[in-house]
C-alpha cells in the first residue's frame, strides 16, 4: 500500500477532466431535493403536524443531515461501479498499473482514496447548499459532518468496489441500484423515523450502514449527541470499511493476477 | 562497464518445468527457457499456444502454477514489485487511457515507477520523439490510429528504461507500413542492448527480430534455436509451391512425391521440400503436369512450424 501515492498524478489528471460536471451536479441535486422536500413538503408537514412531531425541529432540519448521509452513500456506490468496471474492462488501466512496481493493494488504496475525495467534494458542496438554506447550526459541526460523510461513503464504497472487481459485465449494476441502493435510500431514516415501519423492517434498517450514518449525521447537525450511540455508529461504519477493504483487496488481487 | 563478467552474459529469464493452469485448463505444460542479456528472444506459435500465459508469468503478474521461474535473478512470487520496476511491458491489447492525452499517458505512467514529475516529463518528451509522436503530444489517445497507439504503448513500456522489454504480439492488427515502422524502432532498441522478449504468430516478424526463438504449440515447446538453425534442422533450403485445381491436390501429391524430400498437401496448394526448387519445378513440368501456378521460394519458419505441428501458423 505504500506505493499508492505514486498514483496521485493519475487521479489528479482524471479529476481535472471531470471536476466541472461534478461540481454542477453536486450543487443541483441537493438544491432541488432541499427545495422540494425540505421546503415544499417540509412546510406542509410543519404546518399540519407541528414541530413537536419531529421532536421540536423543522422538517428541513430533519431531512438535511439525512440527505447529506444518503448523498455520501450514493456518490460512493456510483463511483464504485462503472468507473471501476471501466478500469478493469474497457480502458484496462488497472492492468497497466499492475505491470509496474505497484501492487494490488496500492491500486485499491488509491482508487478508494479517489472515491473518498469525490465524496468529500460532493458533500462539501452539499453542506454549502445546506448553509444557504439556513439549516446549519455551527461551522465546526459542518466540518465533523464532512468527515463523517467520507466515513459513510467509504463504508459503502469498499464493499461495492469489492463486488465490482468480481463482476464481469455491468448488467448487475441495475440490480444493485434497484434492490440495494434504492431501498437503502428510502428506508435509511433520512425522510422519516424508521420506527414508523413494521418492526421487522425497522430491524432490517438497523443492519444497514446507511441507517447508522443518517442517525450519526443527525446527532451532529442537531447537536443531540448521545455518546454511546454515536460510538456504536462510528464503530459499525468503521467495521464496514475494514471488512470491505479486505473484500476489495482479495477481488483485485485475484483479477489482476490472471 | 568495467565490471568483470563471466563469459556468458547474465541470465535475464530462467524457467524450468514452468506450468500454468486455469482451473482444469493447462495453458502452459512445462517449458524450459533461458534468455540472456542483450538477446532478442521470441515465442512463436499460433493463438492458444500458451505464449501470452507465459509472458504474463514472466511479467511477474500471473503466479506460476508449478515449476521454477527467475526473472533478473529474482523470484516473482516474493519480489514481484522489484522485478516489475525493471521490466517494460507492452501488452497484447493497448491499455492506454483513451481520455488522457498522449503526453499524459506517458508522464503519469513514469510516476508509477517512482520518477519525479520533472524526470518523467523529460523522459516522455524523449520517448515521444523516439516513436515519432511528438506532434501528437497533446492529442487525445482515442484520435490516434492503430499503429500510433501501438507505438505509444511501446514508448510507455520504455518509460523506466527497462533492462528487459516484453512485447506480446507487438504488431498484430497493424498494416504493413505501421509494422515496418515499429520493427525499425525495435531494431534500434536491440542495438542499444535492450533485451527483447516477444511473442508473435507472424513468422516474418520472428525471422526479422529474433536471435533465438522457441516454437510453441498447445502449451509445450516443440523446437528451439535461431531462425536459420530451425530452418536447416526442420526444413529443406527451398520450397516449390504448386497450385492445382480445387480438389486435385491429394491426387497430384502422389504423382510428384518422389521429386522432393517431402511433400505437404495444403487445401489450396502442394509444398515440395527440396534443396533445388527450380529443378523440382522443371521435373514436374517434364512429367506433363501443368499446375495453375508454381513458385520457388526459400524455406521460412512457417515451413518449420508446418513440419513440427502439421498445421499452419494462421490456424
Amino acid at each position: 500500500m505504500q506505493l499508492a501515492p505514486r498514483l496521485t498524478d493519475y487521479w489528479v489528471t482524471v479529476f481535472k477532466r471531470v471536476w466541472k460536471g461534478t461540481v454542477v451536479t453536486s450543487f443541483l441535486t441537493p438544491f432541488l431535493f432541499l427545495a422540494a422536500m425540505g421546503v415544499g413538503l417540509g412546510s406542509f408537514i410543519d404546518d399540519n403536524a407541528g414541530p413537536a412531531a419531529l421532536g421540536g425541529i423543522t422538517y428541513l432540519a430533519f431531512i438535511g443531515p439525512g440527505l447529506l448521509a444518503t448523498t455520501a452513500m450514493q456518490t460512493a456506490i456510483f463511483e464504485s461501479t462503472y468507473p471501476v468496471m471501466g478500469a478493469f474492462k474497457w480502458h484496462r488501466s488497472y492492468f497497466s498499473m499492475a505491470a509496474t512496481p505497484l501492487t494490488p493493494s496500492d491500486i485499491v488504496a488509491s482508487q478508494l482514496g479517489f472515491i473518498g475525495f469525490r465524496i468529500f467534494v460532493t458533500c462539501g458542496v452539499f453542506l454549502a447548499v445546506l448553509a444557504g438554506f439556513g439549516a446549519l447550526e455551527s461551522w465546526w459541526g459542518a466540518l465533523v459532518a464532512l468527515a463523517v460523510s467520507v466515513l459513510i461513503g467509504l463504508a459503502h464504497a469498499t464493499p461495492m468496489v469489492g463486488l465490482t472487481s468480481r463482476m464481469h459485465n455491468e448488467f448487475g449494476f441495475a440490480l444493485v441500484f434497484r434492490l440495494g441502493l434504492m431501498p437503502m435510500f428510502l428506508f435509511s431514516g433520512a425522510f422519516f423515523p424508521i420506527t414508523q415501519l413494521p418492526t421487522v423492517i425497522t430491524w432490517l434498517a438497523y443492519l444497514t450502514p446507511i441507517w447508522h450514518g443518517v442517525d450519526l449525521m443527525r446527532m451532529l447537525t442537531l447537536g443531540t449527541i448521545d455518546g454511546s450511540a454515536a460510538l456504536l455508529h462510528v464503530v459499525y461504519l468503521g467495521a464496514c470499511v475494514v471488512a470491505g477493504w479486505f473484500y476489495a483487496l482479495s477481488g483485485f488481487t485475484r483479477r489482476l493476477a490472471l | 562497464m568495467s565490471r568483470l563478467v563471466s563469459v556468458d552474459p547474465p541470465l535475464m529469464i530462467e524457467a524450468s518445468g514452468l506450468r500454468k493452469s486455469y482451473g482444469d485448463f493447462e495453458a502452459v505444460k512445462g517449458i524450459d527457457v533461458e534468455v540472456r542479456k542483450g538477446e532478442a528472444f521470441g515465442f512463436l506459435g499460433p493463438n492458444g499456444a500458451g505464449k501470452s500465459s507465459t509472458m504474463r508469468m514472466v511479467a511477474a503478474v500471473s503466479p506460476v502454477t508449478t515449476g521454477s521461474l527467475r526473472i533478473l535473478g529474482m523470484d516473482p512470487a516474493t519480489q514481484g514489485s522489484q522485478i516489475r520496476a525493471r521490466l517494460g511491458v507492452c501488452p497484447q491489447d493497448d491499455t492506454l487511457d483513451n481520455e488522457l492525452s498522449v503526453f499524459e499517458n506517458l508522464a503519469v505512467y513514469g510516476r508509477y515507477f517512482g520518477m519525479s514529475r520533472r524526470e518523467s516529463a523529460a523522459r516522455t518528451a524523449e520517448l515521444l520523439d523516439f516513436v515519432q509522436l511528438t506532434e501528437r503530444a497533446k492529442a487525445k489517445v482515442e484520435t490516434l490510429s492503430g499503429g500510433m497507439k501501438r507505438r505509444l504503448t511501446v514508448a510507455r513500456s520504455l518509460v523506466n528504461q527497462p533492462d528487459l522489454l516484453l512485447l506480446d504480439e507487438p504488431t498484430t492488427g497493424l498494416d504493413p507500413q505501421a509494422r515496418h515502422q515499429l520493427w525499425d524502432r525495435l531494431f534500434r532498441l536491440k542495438q542499444q542492448g535492450v533485451t527483447l522478449v516477444l511473442t508473435t504468430h507472424y513468422m516474418d516478424e520472428a525471422e526479422q527480430l529474433c536471435d533465438r526463438l522457441v516454437v510453441m504449440d498447445k502449451g509445450v515447446i516443440v523446437a528451439k534455436g535461431s531462425p536459420a538453425e530451425l530452418i536447416v534442422e526442420h526444413s529443406t533450403r527451398e520450397v516449390t509451391e504448386l497450385r492445382f485445381g480445387v480438389g486435385e491436390h491429394e491426387a497430384m501429391a502422389a504423382k510428384v512425391d518422389d521429386l522432393a524430400e517431402r511433400v505437404e498437401v495444403l487445401p489450396d496448394r502442394l509444398l515440395l521440400y527440396t534443396d533445388d526448387g527450380e529443378a523440382a519445378a522443371v521435373a514436374v513440368h517434364d512429367r506433363g503436369l501443368r499446375p495453375l501456378s508454381s513458385l520457388v521460394r526459400r524455406a521460412t519458419l512457417e515451413d518449420v512450424f508446418l513440419r513440427l505441428t502439421g498445421r499452419s501458423l494462421a490456424d
